[in-house]
């Protein structure tokens, strides 16, 4: 069979011409995606197996691969958030946030304290709904679709409120740069308040179903497990990396968007393992939640945006009635709006880890050069080593407490 | 105790002499160019010097710059952070156009394999040393690297979409 489907040059082929297992069994090869419905995206492994065990593992990438880097070279800065949404799909206002803070941080302006805490709610919903898919797809890899019906409909009410901030709901392209595009409305904040009140039992009743559950467990300890000197040579960031028991967030190492006013712990696991990233997922979510609150209560009163007429678009009424409105509105559309020449790198706490904007800019109106660092392109290079030696049932499980997504993998 | 830019500076220039030049604060971040020759052992260093321990390589990435100088076309830009300090660190280093070559990062950081597969698929600079220097996000028959400047971002054959409708010229993008 492996001479019909592998050049005789490639590695494996050797490997099993070399192989003479003691019962005259012979090794195999199984092509794990690229379209699976348990890899949940478009990644493909060629996985060299003796019988259910992986000896090796040889992951193909760029299936979805839209060149966003080079499509984002030609196109002005407001034009760039819709290119961040579709990288991690899941969580897209945290990279919609984070590419306005790059701007900002390129052109030096200053968000009002009421923007940056309404960025801070935003980013923490966009975590819960990002941990909340990654662990109850866990579930159902490993056999439970209750508690994956139950709590997805909370990422739905979570995209009822995006939907009152922006009129968006996967897609977001959220805000602009300097701020929001307008003022939260009240529907928005009642949202806000009905889902921080029935969303804590539900997931306290996910959180039951699974953290002592036996089935759970069997499946999810010791399995993938990295330790942190690997974890950190192979550049895993976020929840994964915790897991392993390294307190790195960038939200407390480079605070951003006011993150130094709210009280949180940083979750850690021990052994880096499966169950461990369940776990420090499912913390990091009532962490979150706990920094929504506390946002909610300092809410400061204030503008929604700074006051950089240069960058903001002016009201629509305005542009028709106000001499001033209209320049501006002109100048930032047809892009006529200067722009420092600067090298800014940009990292905030993406819900997959270390989410960084290198952007350098040459004075024109579109990025000279933008480098996306994207978490789940780098960790997904330890995938490899933690399923070999594994069954592939395990395989199927660390991918999902990977949370790789394919958008922010291929870019 | 913080770390002092100008600490980093001292050691760098007293180990590599001119090879490493042009130090500044660049807004938030503090970087300074080395020259290909050195990259490697520059990065070695600031990683194993117990003092400095930029332990951890966030991000690795080629910018192409066509208008420079024959010996400057390319760059390899590494981003390294010591989380103990919350210090991070900026080094490039400048490539000639003609054969774009650089030591590979891959014994010292795991994570560069497929950062340097990433920059070897889209400026076609050269990583030596790297165990599997393919492509990564696009297809292997490929001849040609995207990232480059002068490729063009759509196909220029194309008739369906004018660009003076869309009030874009070369000049403004």
């Amino acid at each position: 069979m492996s001479e019909l489907l592998l050049p005789p040059e490639h590695r494996y082929a050797k490997i099993i011409e070399r192989t003479h297992n003691e019962d005259g069994s012979e090794l195999s090869i199984l092509n794990l995606g690229p379209s699976h419905p348990a890899t949940h995206g478009i990644f493909q492994n060629i996985l060299l197996m003796d019988g259910e065990k992986i000896l090796d593992a040889e992951p193909t990438l760029g299936y979805i691969h839209r060149a966003f880097e080079k499509i984002a070279e030609n196109r002005p800065f407001y034009q760039i958030t819709p290119l961040t949404d579709r990288m991690n799909y899941c969580s897209s206002p945290i990279n919609n946030m984070a590419w306005w803070m790059t701007v900002e941080k390129l052109l030096d302006i200053e968000v009002p304290k009421r923007a940056q805490y309404l960025r801070v709610i935003v980013m923490e919903l966009a975590r819960i709904a990002d941990h909340l898919i990654c662990n109850s797809i866990l579930g159902v890899d490993t056999g439970a679709y209750t508690g994956f019906l139950y709590v997805f409909q909370f990422r739905e009410k979570i995209y009822e409120i995006y939907e009152e901030i922006c009129g968006a709901r996967l897609t977001t392209n959220m805000g602009r740069l300097g701020g929001f595009e307008r003022d939260w409305s009240e529907e928005a904040f009642k949202k806000l308040d009905v889902f921080l009140k029935d969303f804590p039992i539900a997931w306290k009743e996910f959180e039951n179903l699974f953290e002592r559950n036996r089935i759970f467990i069997d499946r999810t300890v010791n399995v993938g497990p990295i330790s942190a000197e690997k974890a950190m040579q192979y550049g895993l960031t976020g929840p994964n990396l915790r897991a392993a028991g390294v307190d790195y967030d960038v939200r407390v190492a480079h605070p951003y968007s006011s993150y130094e006013d709210f009280d949180f712990i940083v979750p850690v696991g021990k052994s880096g393992d499966t169950y461990d990233r369940f776990c420090v997922r499912n913390a990091e979510v009532w962490e979150s939640l706990s920094i929504i609150r506390q946002a909610l209560d300092k809410m400061p009163e204030g503008p929604h945006h700074a006051d950089v007429p240069d960058y903001y678009l002016p009201p629509k009424e305005d542009v028709y009635h106000n001499m001033e409105s209209l320049i501006y509105h002109f100048k930032i559309v047809m892009g006529e709006v200067p722009v420092p020449i600067a090298e800014i790198y940009h990292a905030v706490e993406g819900a997959n880890g270390e989410l960084g904007f290198y952007l350098i800019t040459d004075g024109s109106r579109t990025p000279y050069r933008l480098h996306f660092r994207r978490p789940c392109f780098i960790y997904y290079q330890a995938y490899t080593e933690m399923i070999k030696g594994g069954m592939l049932s395990d395989a199927i499980v660390i991918l999902s407490s990977l949370n790789v997504i394919a958008g922010e993998l291929d870019a | 105790m913080a770390l002092e830019t100008t600490l980093i500076q001292e050691k760098l220039s007293q180990k590599f002499g001119n090879n490493v030049l042009n130090f500044e604060m660049n807004r938030d971040i503090f970087s300074f160019e080395a020259s290909p020759e050195t990259i490697h052992e520059v990065i070695q260093f600031l990683k194993e010097q117990e003092d400095l321990n930029f332990h951890f390589l966030t991000d690795l990435c080629g910018v192409h710059y066509p208008d420079n100088d024959s010996h400057h076309q390319f760059a390899v830009v590494y981003h390294m952070h010591n989380w103990i300090e919350s210090f991070r660190i900026r080094i490039k280093t400048y490539l000639n156009g003609e054969n774009p070559e650089v030591d590979s990062m891959t014994d010292l950081f795991l994570t560069t394999n497929w950062m340097e597969r990433e920059t070897f698929d889209f400026y076609g600079i050269k990583f030596k040393g790297h165990p599997q220097l393919k492509r990564i996000l696009n297809m292997d028959e490929m001849e040609s690297f995207p990232m480059r400047k002068e490729f063009p971002m759509e196909d220029q054959g194309r008739t369906d979409k004018d660009d003076r409708f869309f009030g874009r010229t070369p000049a403004n993008c």
